[in-house]
C-alpha cells in the first residue's frame, strides 16, 4: 500500500496519486503549538502585565509550555517520511516555503521560553547546588544532581538583590518579546495552509488570522482549565499542610480568589471566541456569495459530508454552547470548566476540519476522499499516523512535565521572591 | 523606555524579521542580469493530442517500468483520464489504476461509489486525456519545498533530490495537478521528470516513444524548427488550470471545459 | 556584557554555531541557488547528474529489426505498424545478454487495451475496430485466431 492508501476512501473521480497525505499528526501539530503559545501568553500576562492573581499559575504554565515544546515537534517527526532528515530545515532552509521560516521561528520561541525559565529558576538552581555541595556525604544521586544543578546555573552564582532584580527584568523582556513571536508561530501555521493555491478550501488570506484567533482561544481556555485544576490541587495540598500551619488561607478564601479570576478570564475568552467565529463565518459567507468554480464541491463537503463535524461539533459544541454557558447569568467555576473543555474540543475540530476537510475533496473537483483514521495499528505507518500516534502525542507532555517537576519546583518554592 | 515603547519596538523588530529572504530575490541584480542573458538553449515542452489518444495505457505501463515505480503500487508518474459526457451535460470521469491496464470496461470506475454504466445512446461525446507533470515555469511545488529538495533545472525540468527530501508532503499538497506522490520504496516525493535520463541523451521520453498513436510529443521550445514548437506557436493549444498562474509547459490539443 | 543575563543568549549562539558546524559536514558543497535562482533553483547541483545517469530500459522498437527481421517486416507492413515492439514484449534492457529472452504477452487483456469496442465519437478510439469481450469468444486468448504482428492475416498455427 502506498502512503495514505490505508486510510483514504476515494469516491467518484480522484486523481490517481491523490490520497490523504496530511492526516491526524498534521491536525495535532497546530493544536499542540496553540497550547504552547497559550500557556506562554498566560505566564506573560503575569510577568508583563502584572496580573497578580495569576502569579501561581504563571510559573506552572511556563514550565508546562516548556514541556509542550518538544511535544509540538513530535507530530512532525511522526509524520515525516524521512524524520532523520528533519534537521535540514535548519541547514538549507528555503524561505519561500512557510515551513522553512517556521523552523526558525519555532527555535527562537523555544530559546525564549528556555531563557525565561532559566531566569525564573536560577536562584533555585544556585541554592540547590550550594545545598548539595555543603552536604558532607553524597550518594550517586546527590552527585548527579549536584552536577546537573551546577551546569544549569550556567556559571552565574551571584544571587544578590541586584542580580535577582536583573533576572526579573530579563523575564519581563523575554515575556514581552515572546508574545509577538507566539503570534508568528500561529500566523505561520495559518500561512502554511492559506497560501496553498492548489487547495480550494485552504486558500484564503483569512487563514493566518483565523489560526491566530483560535490559538488564542485554545490558550486562554487551557489556562482557565489548568488554573482551576491547579487551585483544586492547592486546596488539597493546603488542607494537608494546614495541620502544621493553621495560618494558611482556608478553602473559602482560596475559592473567592479563584472565582473572580476565572470569571475575569472568561470575559477575554468570550471576546476572542466572538472574533474567531466571526472570521470563520465571514469566510463561509464570502465563499457562498461568490460561488467560484470550487464552490460546488466545497458546498458538498461543508454542508453534506462534514456537516456534523463543522456545524454540530465545531460551531455548536465548540462555540455556541460555550457562549451560552459563559454569558448566562450566575457563572460558576464548574460551568466555566465545562465551557473551556468544550471550547478546546471545538478548537481541535477546527484544526481537523481545516486539515482533513481540505483533503476531503479531489483537486479535480469531481470526487471525494474520506479519512478513516487508523484505530488499531497493524504496522509502523498506521501507528504513527493513527489514533495511537495521536495518543502518544497527548500523553508525552504530561510525562515530560512530571520529569521537569522533579528538576524545578512548580507550585512555589520556600521563598517565593519571583 | 516604558513598557508601551518596548512593545512597539518589539513588534516592529519581530515584524521586520518575518520578511522572507526570498524578498531579496526580487531585487537581486545578479539574477536580473542572468535572466536577461538566459543562456540555456533548451526548454523542454510537451504536446498532447487528445483526439489521437485512445486510452490504451501503454504509456503508463512503460513509464512505470522505465522509471522503476513499482508496478502494483497505486501511484504513477503519468496517467490517462477517460471523459464520458452524457446528453444531460454531466461529465463522468475515471482513471482505473491510472489506465495502467488501459480501460478494460465500458463501465466507469467510480472507486467506492462502484462501477457506473452509461448507455451508448446517452453518450454525447467521450475522449481520453493523458496527464503528466507540467514542468511549470512557476512551479508551486518548488516554491513550497522547505529544504531545497525539489528544484528546476536550467532546461525547465523539475526534479526531486531523493537524498535530500524529508518527506513532508508540502510539494504534493502544493501541486494543483495532482502529479506528485510519495515513492513507495524510497519514501520521498516523486513525479514525472520527462525521463530526464533519456532526453539528456537525445532520446525521447518513454511515453512518447511507446505511444502508437502519436498522442504524445516532446520538443524544445527554444528551437523554432522543432515540430512541437511549431504546433504550440501556430495552432490553437491550451493548458491545464491556467488560472493558477503556474505557467505549465504541457500543451493540449482538443482540451475542452470538461477536463478537470 | 559582564552581567549574567546574557548567558542564555550565549547558549543560544552556541547552538547556532553547532548547527553551522554540522552544516559543513552534512550539506553537499554544491548546494546553492543555481540557474533558476533562490525560489526555483535552490538545490545540490550534483543531483542533476544523478538523474541523468538512470539506466535506460526501453530502447525503441527499431533496435529489434537486426535480429528479428521477419517479425519486424511483418508488423511494419500491417495496421499495427505504429505499435512499438516493447509495448507487447516489454523493455529490451540488455537483451540478448540480459534478459536472454523477452516476455511474449499472449493475454486477452493486452489486446483489449485498444480493441475493446468503445463508442466514443470525439476520440479516435471511436473509429477503432473492437469487440464486446462478453460476447466475442469470452475468456479466450485473441492470438488463437489472430496474428498480432499482422492482424489482417490469420493466426499462425
Amino acid at each position: 500500500m502506498v502512503h495514505g492508501e490505508a486510510w483514504t476512501l476515494k469516491e467518484f473521480f480522484v486523481y490517481p496519486n491523490e490520497y490523504i497525505y496530511w492526516s491526524i499528526q498534521i491536525v495535532m501539530y497546530p493544536f499542540m503549538t496553540g497550547l504552547v503559545a497559550g500557556a506562554f501568553v498566560l505566564s506573560s500576562l503575569y510577568h508583563v502585565f502584572g496580573v497578580k492573581q495569576l502569579k501561581d499559575i504563571a510559573r506552572f504554565s511556563l514550565v508546562f509550555s516548556f514541556a509542550l515544546l518538544p511535544v509540538a515537534m513530535m507530530p512532525l517527526m511522526l509524520h515525516l517520511q524521512q524524520p532523520f532528515r528533519g534537521i535540514e530545515v535548519m541547514m538549507t532552509p528555503h524561505f519561500t516555503s512557510a515551513i522553512a521560516a517556521f523552523g526558525i521561528v519555532f527555535s527562537t520561541y523555544g530559546m525564549i521560553v528556555a531563557g525565561e525559565i532559566w531566569f525564573l529558576y536560577r536562584k533555585y538552581f544556585v541554592d540547590t547546588a550550594n545545598e548539595l555541595r555543603a552536604k558532607t556525604e553524597r550518594n550517586i544521586i546527590d552527585s548527579a544532581r549536584l552536577v546537573l544543578y551546577s551546569v544549569l546555573t550556567l556559571g552565574a552564582w551571584d544571587i544578590s538583590e541586584h542580580a535577582l532584580e536583573a533576572d526579573e527584568r530579563a523575564v519581563k523582556r523575554l515575556a514581552s518579546i515572546g508574545i509577538p513571536v507566539a503570534c508568528f508561530l500561529h500566523g505561520y501555521a495559518g500561512f502554511i495552509f492559506g497560501s496553498v493555491k492548489a487547495n480550494a478550501l485552504w486558500m484564503t488570506p483569512l487563514m493566518p488570522v483565523i489560526f491566530i484567533c483560535s490559538a488564542v482561544v485554545s490558550g486562554i481556555a487551557l489556562c482557565i482549565l489548568t488554573y482551576v485544576i491547579t487551585m483544586e490541587l492547592r486546596k488539597i495540598i493546603y488542607a494537608w499542610q494546614r495541620k502544621n500551619d493553621p495560618t494558611l488561607p482556608t478553602n473559602e478564601e482560596l475559592k473567592s480568589v479563584e472565582t473572580h479570576v476565572v470569571i475575569m478570564t472568561c470575559k477575554y475568552l468570550v471576546m476572542f471566541l466572538v472574533l474567531a467565529i466571526s472570521l470563520e463565518l465571514l469566510d463561509l459567507i464570502f465563499r457562498t456569495y461568490t460561488a467560484v468554480k470550487s464552490w460546488d464541491i466545497l458546498r458538498a463537503v461543508i454542508y453534506e459530508k462534514d456537516f456534523f463535524k463543522i456545524f454540530i461539533l465545531q460551531y455548536g459544541f465548540g462555540n455556541l454552547i460555550p457562549f451560552i454557558i459563559f454569558l448566562a447569568p450566575g457563572l460558576t467555576v464548574k460551568r466555566a470548566v465545562l465551557g473551556t473543555v468544550m471550547v478546546l474540543i471545538g478548537v481541535f475540530m477546527m484544526r481537523w476540519n481545516v486539515v482533513i476537510g481540505g483533503q476531503a475533496f479531489s483537486g479535480s473537483f469531481s470526487g471525494f476522499m474520506e479519512y478513516i483514521m487508523p484505530i488499531i495499528p497493524h504496522d509502523e505507518e498506521t501507528f504513527k499516523e493513527g489514533l495511537f500516534g495521536a495518543l502518544l502525542v497527548i500523553i508525552t507532555p504530561y510525562v515530560l512535565f512530571f520529569g521537569l517537576s522533579n528538576v524545578v519546583p512548580i507550585f512555589g518554592t520556600k521563598d517565593d521572591a519571583h | 523606555m516604558n513598557r508601551r515603547e518596548f512593545c512597539k519596538k518589539g513588534l516592529l523588530i519581530a515584524g521586520g524579521l518575518a520578511i522572507p529572504l526570498s524578498a531579496l530575490e526580487l531585487f537581486n541584480p545578479a539574477r536580473l542580469l542572468a535572466e536577461k542573458a538566459d543562456k540555456s538553449k533548451t526548454r523542454w515542452v510537451f504536446l498532447v493530442d487528445t483526439h489521437k489518444c485512445v486510452g490504451c495505457g501503454f504509456c503508463v505501463k512503460a513509464c512505470k517500468t522505465e522509471n522503476e515505480v513499482p508496478y502494483d503500487a497505486n501511484v504513477t508518474r503519468t496517467w490517462v483520464e477517460r471523459y464520458v459526457i452524457t446528453k444531460d451535460g454531466k461529465a463522468h470521469v475515471d482513471s482505473p489504476k491510472g489506465a495502467r491496464d488501459g480501460f478494460q470496461s465500458s463501465k466507469l470506475d467510480q472507486n467506492h461509489a462502484g462501477m457506473l454504466e452509461i448507455k451508448e445512446e446517452d453518450i454525447a461525446k467521450a475522449f481520453f486525456v493523458p496527464k503528466l507533470c507540467n514542468q511549470c515555469d512557476n512551479p508551486p511545488c518548488v516554491q513550497v519545498c522547505p529544504v531545497g529538495a525539489t528544484y528546476q533545472t536550467e532546461d525547465g525540468v523539475v526534479l526531486v533530490d531523493r537524498k535530500w527530501c524529508i518527506g513532508c508532503g508540502y510539494c504534493v499538497m502544493g501541486c494543483p495537478y495532482g502529479v506528485r506522490f510519495f515513492h513507495p520504496v524510497y519514501h520521498v516525493a516523486e513525479k514525472c521528470n520527462f525521463c530526464y535520463h533519456r532526453i539528456s541523451k537525445g532520446m525521447k521520453t518513454t511515453c512518447v516513444e511507446v505511444c502508437p498513436f502519436g498522442a504524445r510529443k516532446i520538443g524544445n521550445l527554444k528551437d523554432p524548427n522543432d515540430p512541437v514548437t511549431k504546433v504550440v506557436m501556430n495552432e490553437r493549444v491550451n493548458v491545464l488550470k491556467e488560472e493558477y498562474g503556474t505557467k505549465p509547459q504541457v500543451f493540449y490539443l482538443g482540451l475542452t471545459k470538461e477536463v478537470k | 556584557m559582564k552581567s549574567h543575563v546574557w548567558r542564555p543568549l550565549y547558549v543560544a549562539l552556541g547552538i547556532v554555531a553547532m548547527i553551522l558546524v554540522l552544516r559543513m559536514f552534512i550539506v553537499p558543497d554544491d548546494f546553492g541557488a543555481h540557474e533558476r535562482g533562490y525560489m526555483y533553483g535552490w538545490h545540490s547541483k550534483g543531483n542533476e547528474a544523478v538523474w541523468q545517469k538512470v539506466s535506460v530500459k526501453y530502447k525503441g522498437g527499431d533496435s529489434c529489426k537486426e535480429c528479428h527481421k521477419d517479425n519486424y517486416e511483418d508488423i511494419k507492413n500491417s495496421p499495427h505498424t505504429d505499435i512499438s515492439c516493447e509495448n507487447c514484449h516489454g523493455p529490451r534492457l540488455e537483451h540478448p545478454k540480459d534478459p536472454i529472452g523477452l516476455n511474449i504477452d499472449r493475454s486477452r487483456q493486452l489486446c483489449l487495451r485498444c480493441h475493446l469496442k468503445l463508442p466514443y465519437k470525439a476520440s479516435d478510439r471511436g473509429t477503432m475496430k473492437g469487440i464486446n469481450p462478453d460476447t466475442h469468444h469470452p475468456q479466450e486468448q485473441c492470438v488463437l485466431c489472430h496474428y498480432p504482428h499482422n492482424p489482417t492475416r490469420e493466426a499462425k498455427k
